[in-house]
């Protein structure tokens, strides 16, 4: 009663109500202070008050004043020495439901003081004759263990742990293995390097799993997901046994539980890779299908876990669900998250057998009212025109129509579109070209624009009014986005080398703005290069402004198969959602661009463009991390850097300068967009982004002599792309440039 | 997993917070405020900030939050957060701002039974109910017996049962409840149909009995594995409640199991073939000039006779620059709602084989500023037929055994209905 407050105000009035004679009013009381501290008020004054009434018969009083005591604990410490004898009296009581309350509590206090005597009541708890005891004692042990590590190792509570896992009680079993499992992620992510010889880890042995797998069948959802969980960490010893695993597993695909489904079709995934009997396997994978597709009648959230789980798992194995695309088509009220995953599934089934629905489909989604949503499923016609060769013609015939509609985000996306199917099939559908330049005065978008004039200046010679196109553009040059300037630039070059007579003047004039007028310096180098090459020698010029480029294609994966095999092992989790690594949004132990890009390398013969996408992805989160992480730690780096060496920086995370070119993620406007890939041959050995590229506009030219007019800036750059170490390489012909001027 | 578990109102106030993890501050309640409840634009439920993970399930005036910094399974997540709302349905009958403010004492007793240390427990309805009551309980009220019971029915093998459940009466009632979701295309194409079915059960049997369940004769379960005649029930995938022995099914396809007591969802289903579809809907929609549309549409009863569809809703969207709508039908009421651009017709009752019509004219401003064409989205129809399933499917028998191998009195009901999911495009 020392030290208090003035006797006036809520917490005055408290205080004398919890010390009331009456029981009811002290209850009422306690009601009130929890209330106000779930708001965020500070009744931590009234701690020895409610501490008073913590010596009761009545159950939900006493669970009230310990939900009190949790949250003050950690600030009041000295105060919480005063429960401890409750506590421990209640960890004796007869009635079970008590004894389990107080352990559970106590394990949660997170106060240094009590910690000392939580050990022997949690000692006899791990042998308590009641199950639902011994259940919650075992999570108090990774309680215990992430407050103070050293005293469990000291009192031998992992080695209890270790022997429960044979408990008669699935529950307890369940709760035992989520207890050890909380422990090894604990204990790896302090000590990553020292963790497989520790005591602290949790390795599966061949017994354990016998006792997991009979557990399994009899526990709670929850205790099934955890058992699951560790099921899946489990190496197996041969392939009969994988098979074993995942015989045993197969039958929770039928649980009503989501995630139980997910956790069973994780553990047979990881375990499939080990099968040998092939019969076995497409058997497994059939009976994949169809939970996979129940999980879309879960209320929405559900289900778009689900399918980001459903995309990844068709990356890996493509052949799951082949005659299920109808299941995807999305409902008219269908949240939009949900709808845009659906759209990326569908595209993904798309075959010759299909497509018409499918386009008949998506037709109708680009009339919806979502603006996104639209844009989405137009990119998605875009997307099946590139995948299904003979589909083509078909999406081109849509994209016309909705063109006609002429609602101007719907044109403008099916303009960037359109771009896309003529990388694919260079000069197949050039008929419909006059209708695509018809909607010229509507384009208000960068992206559209750059791509009509991409369009424009790639069939020049076939486009009798190109120079008057183009004029256009080169008329209102200066407020433009960068984007259209170099895209402009490009194009009337292209125009100027194959219409050599009569469009002089105008490639003049662009060079002239370009490299007087405009701020980009990527736009200037551009002008001032081509300026060059046109000026020293055409022919050189022609080969690299006009050469040959690989048709475009759409990546099965949109992740590295390193990382696609990893998140397949983690279905279900927040990383499964994120495709992912989970290492890249969660705080310890973040891995870098640098490890990224190793992993990478390790993985020589990968396509370039899924691990791009990978690099992307973990910049990505980086860059997030940086800009919104509100933890503890003070953020250090880059702070300081301004200027050139920020731009370095930046440059060094190769990943980085992409997004700092404007890279979208949508794997057909890919990488260096329209701009660059122009020739990748030089540079296709090693998986390094290109904001080299970006820059000069049209990479290396195939036949790069050394010697020639551009030698000075040539050489390093060519010679840098096979023999030095990735990350040299961005910053070279970045300082090459710089010297240039 | 779970690191944290709040509340929040549509303004963005805590109603409940319970940390389980210490490793942040009561303040990151303020960023999810911040960045989910005043953001308009919310495109995704997970929303992962610096390394801290926020899942959100928005459910009527209230946000269930749960909050984790580690790679947590989100299906495990976002399952418990609607097991949360499932339980304070059942236990304060509705969930809303108010049923949680009146309830935060119990609210918060519940969270930490069925959460701890931010690993899912026991969440089994009637277990719980078993020693967590709206009532305080007094522990010298509970004798230590007693609660040994409970205790050791909500770890035991079988948590969802108490062992001395009497009844006088032994009954079950078993509801099929199918709900048709249906996408047809403006030329009359079905583009998708399938039924979503759902077996409920109510048990008020004594002791611990053992129960088997039968559906239809031609049922095929697994349809991959082929057989099956033209008109067998096909399921495409079921699932059951965890009282089912998954083994068993697994291999010898029979469904057995102890019910809980009371209420519970013994099984859902999904099949996609021979859907029946009990409405058919012919809409006939026609543009005259650009100031009016025309709309005939026909419905018919597709069913016995002996049946009928009520409470049939059908919303028929109409242009956004409608002025004013005439709707005129000799069976149940229509009515233009402006606010929502739709014409609501609703038919109380709609015999089998019956056929009814609707007609309506409905007049556009002609001053269109935009050239947005009319996205026409589709009609949507909701019913309920009593007695009818859509995929076929039937119980065939209900067997009980206990030990004092009572006589019980089953009862089976069957209910189709549409329910946001009928939808036909014109």
């Amino acid at each position: 009663m020392s030290i208090r407050g003035p006797r006036k105000g809520e917490n005055y009035e408290l205080s004398v109500d919890l010390n009331s004679e009456y029981r009811e009013k002290r209850k009422d009381a306690i009601k009130r202070v929890i209330a106000s501290m779930t708001v965020g008020k500070d009744v931590s004054g009234l701690f020895p008050d409610v501490l008073k009434n913590m010596q009761t018969d009545d159950l939900e009083q006493k669970k009230l004043v310990y939900l009190y005591l949790i949250n003050y604990a950690k600030t009041q410490p000295e105060l919480v020495i005063l429960a401890v004898n409750t506590f421990v009296k209640d960890s004796d009581d007869p009635n079970p439901l008590v004894r389990a309350l107080a352990i559970r509590t106590m394990g949660c206090l997170r106060a240094e003081k009590i910690i000392d005597y939580l050990c022997d009541p949690l000692q006899k708890a791990l042998r308590d004759e009641n199950p639902y005891v011994r259940k919650t004692a075992a999570l108090c042990v990774a309680k215990l263990y992430d407050l103070k590590p050293e005293l469990v190792i000291e009192n031998g509570f992992l080695e209890q742990l270790h022997e429960m896992i044979s408990d008669s009680n699935p529950m307890v079993v369940a709760n035992t293995v989520a207890a050890l499992t909380d422990i090894h992620s604990a204990s790896t992510a302090n000590q990553p390097s020292t963790s497989s010889d520790s005591s602290t880890a949790f390795h599966i042995t061949t017994p354990i799993l016998n006792k997991l797998l009979v557990a399994l069948n009899e526990c709670s959802e929850w205790g099934r997901v955890a058992i699951l969980n560790a099921l899946g960490r489990y190496q197996a010893q041969d392939d009969k046994e994988s098979e074993h695993i995942c015989e045993r597993v197969v039958p929770q695909f039928q649980h009503i539980n989501g995630s139980v489904v997910l956790a069973a079709v994780k553990v047979v995934m990881i375990h499939l890779r080990k099968v040998r009997r092939e019969e076995l396997e497409k058997q497994l994978i059939r009976k994949m299908a169809p939970p996979l597709v129940t999980l879309l009648s879960s209320p929405p959230e559900v289900q778009w876990v689900a399918l980001r789980n459903i995309n990844l798992l068709l990356q890996k194995r493509p052949e799951i669900l082949s005659n299920e695309m109808r299941v995807f088509f999305c409902k008219y009220n269908d949240p939009l998250y949900v709808k845009v995953e659906k759209l990326d599934i569908m595209v993904r089934l798309a075959h010759e057998r299909n497509v018409d629905a499918l386009l008949s489909e998506l037709k109708e989604y680009a009339s919806e009212v979502d603006v996104d949503f639209v844009r989405k499923s137009v990119k998605a016609i875009g997307q099946t025109a590139v995948k299904i060769e003979e589909a083509a013609e078909k999406c081109v015939n849509v994209l016309l129509d909705l063109i006609a509609t002429r609602v101007s985000y719907v044109v403008q996306e099916a303009i960037v579109v359109m771009k896309d199917i003529f990388r694919k099939y260079p000069s197949t559908y050039e008929g419909v070209i006059p209708t695509l330049c018809a909607n010229l005065d509507e384009l208000d978008e960068p992206e559209a624009k750059a791509s009509l004039i991409w369009i424009i200046g790639e069939y020049a010679n076939k486009i009798e009014n190109a120079d008057d196109l183009l004029t256009l553009f080169v008329d209102s040059f200066t407020e433009e986005a960068y984007p259209v300037q170099l895209q402009t630039l490009t194009a009337v070059v292209k125009l100027f080398l194959k219409k050599p007579d009569s469009s002089q003047g105008i490639v003049q004039r662009v060079l002239n703005t370009a490299t007087k007028d405009c701020d980009s310096p990527d736009v200037r180098d551009r002008a001032y290069i081509y300026w060059r090459l046109l000026s020293m020698d055409p022919a050189a010029a022609k080969s690299v402004v006009l050469s040959h480029r690989p048709p475009i294609s759409i990546p099965r994966t949109t992740v590295a198969p390193a990382v696609l095999e990893e998140l397949i092992g983690e279905i279900g989790s927040l990383a499964s959602v994120y495709h992912k690594p989970a290492e890249t949004f969660i705080g310890k132990g973040r891995l870098g661009a640098d490890a990224m890009q190793k992993r990478a390398v390790e993985e020589a013969d990968e396509s370039q463009l899924s691990t791009q996408k990978a690099l992307q992805t973990v910049v990505a989160g980086q860059q997030s991390e940086n800009l919104l992480d509100f933890g503890d730690e003070p953020s250090t780096d880059g702070g300081g850097l301004s200027g050139l060496a920020a731009t370095q920086t930046m440059l060094s995370q190769p990943a980085a300068a992409n997004l700092i070119a404007g890279t979208s993620s949508n794997p057909l406007d890919d990488l260096v967009s329209i701009f660059g890939n122009v020739s990748m041959q030089p540079m296709s050995a090693t998986p390094t982004p290109a904001p080299s590229q970006a820059a000069f506009g049209f990479g290396q030219p195939p036949s790069a002599a050394p010697g020639g007019a551009f030698g000075g800036l040539m050489t390093p750059t060519v010679s840098g792309s096979s023999t030095s170490p990735p990350t040299q390489q961005q910053q070279k012909p970045e300082e090459d440039l710089l010297g240039l001027f | 997993m779970l690191s944290a578990f709040f509340i929040f109102n549509q303004k963005g106030e805590v109603l409940i917070s319970r940390l389980y993890r210490t490793d942040f501050k009561r303040s990151i309640a303020d960023v999810f405020r911040i960045q989910v409840v005043s953001n308009s634009d919310v495109r995704s439920p997970i929303i992962t900030l610096g390394s801290t993970s926020f899942f959100h399930v928005r459910t009527n005036n209230l946000y269930v939050v749960a909050v984790t910094k580690t790679n947590a399974n989100a299906a495990l997540v976002f399952e418990f957060c609607y097991r949360f709302i499932n339980i304070s349905k059942s236990y304060f009958g509705k969930i809303d701002e108010e049923a949680i403010k009146n309830n935060f004492a119990l609210v918060y007793e519940l969270i930490d039974e069925i959460c701890d240390f931010g690993y899912p427990q026991n969440s089994e309805i009637d277990t719980l109910k078993s020693y967590i009551t709206t009532e305080s309980v007094v522990s010298q009220g509970i004798p230590a017996e007693e609660s040994s019971k409970i205790t050791t029915q909500a770890t035991g093998a079988i948590s969802w049962r108490r062992p001395d459940v009497k009844y006088k009466k032994n009954e079950a009632f078993v509801d099929v409840i199918e709900t048709v979701n249906l996408s047809m295309s403006a030329k009359g194409n079905i583009l998708r149909a399938d039924v979503d079915g759902h077996i409920l059960m109510r048990a008020y049997l004594s002791g611990t009995p053992e129960c088997k369940f039968g559906l239809n004769d031609k049922l095929v379960i697994d349809k991959s594995q082929g057989g099956g005649g033209g008109d067998a029930v096909e399921l495409d995938d079921c699932r059951f409640h965890q009282c089912v022995r998954l083994n068993e099914f697994d291999a010898t396809r029979t469904i057995s199991f102890i019910p809980p007591d009371g209420e519970f969802e013994l099984m859902k289903y999904r099949s996609t073939s021979n859907v029946k579809l009990p409405l058919r809907v012919i809409p006939t929609v026609t543009e005259v000039g650009s100031g009016q549309v025309n709309y005939d549409i026909i419905v018919k009863a597709n069913f016995s006779n002996k049946l009928a569809a009520t409470n049939v809703v059908l919303r028929i969207p109409t242009p956004l620059n409608t002025t004013s709508a005439e709707c005129k039908v000799a069976t149940g009421k229509a009515k233009y709602n402006p606010s929502e651009n739709v014409m609501v017709w609703k038919i109380p009752r709609i015999q089998g084989g019956q056929e009814i019509v609707f007609s309506a004219v409905a007049a556009l401003t002609t001053s269109v500023t935009t050239r947005q064409v009319w996205a026409r989205p589709p009609i949507d129809v909701d019913f309920q037929v009593l007695m009818f399933t859509s995929s076929g499917l039937i119980v065939r028998f209900l067997k009980v055994f206990e030990k004092s191998s009572y006589q019980s009195v089953k009862w089976v009901r069957y209910l189709t209905k549409a329910n946001g999911g009928y939808q036909i495009r014109f």
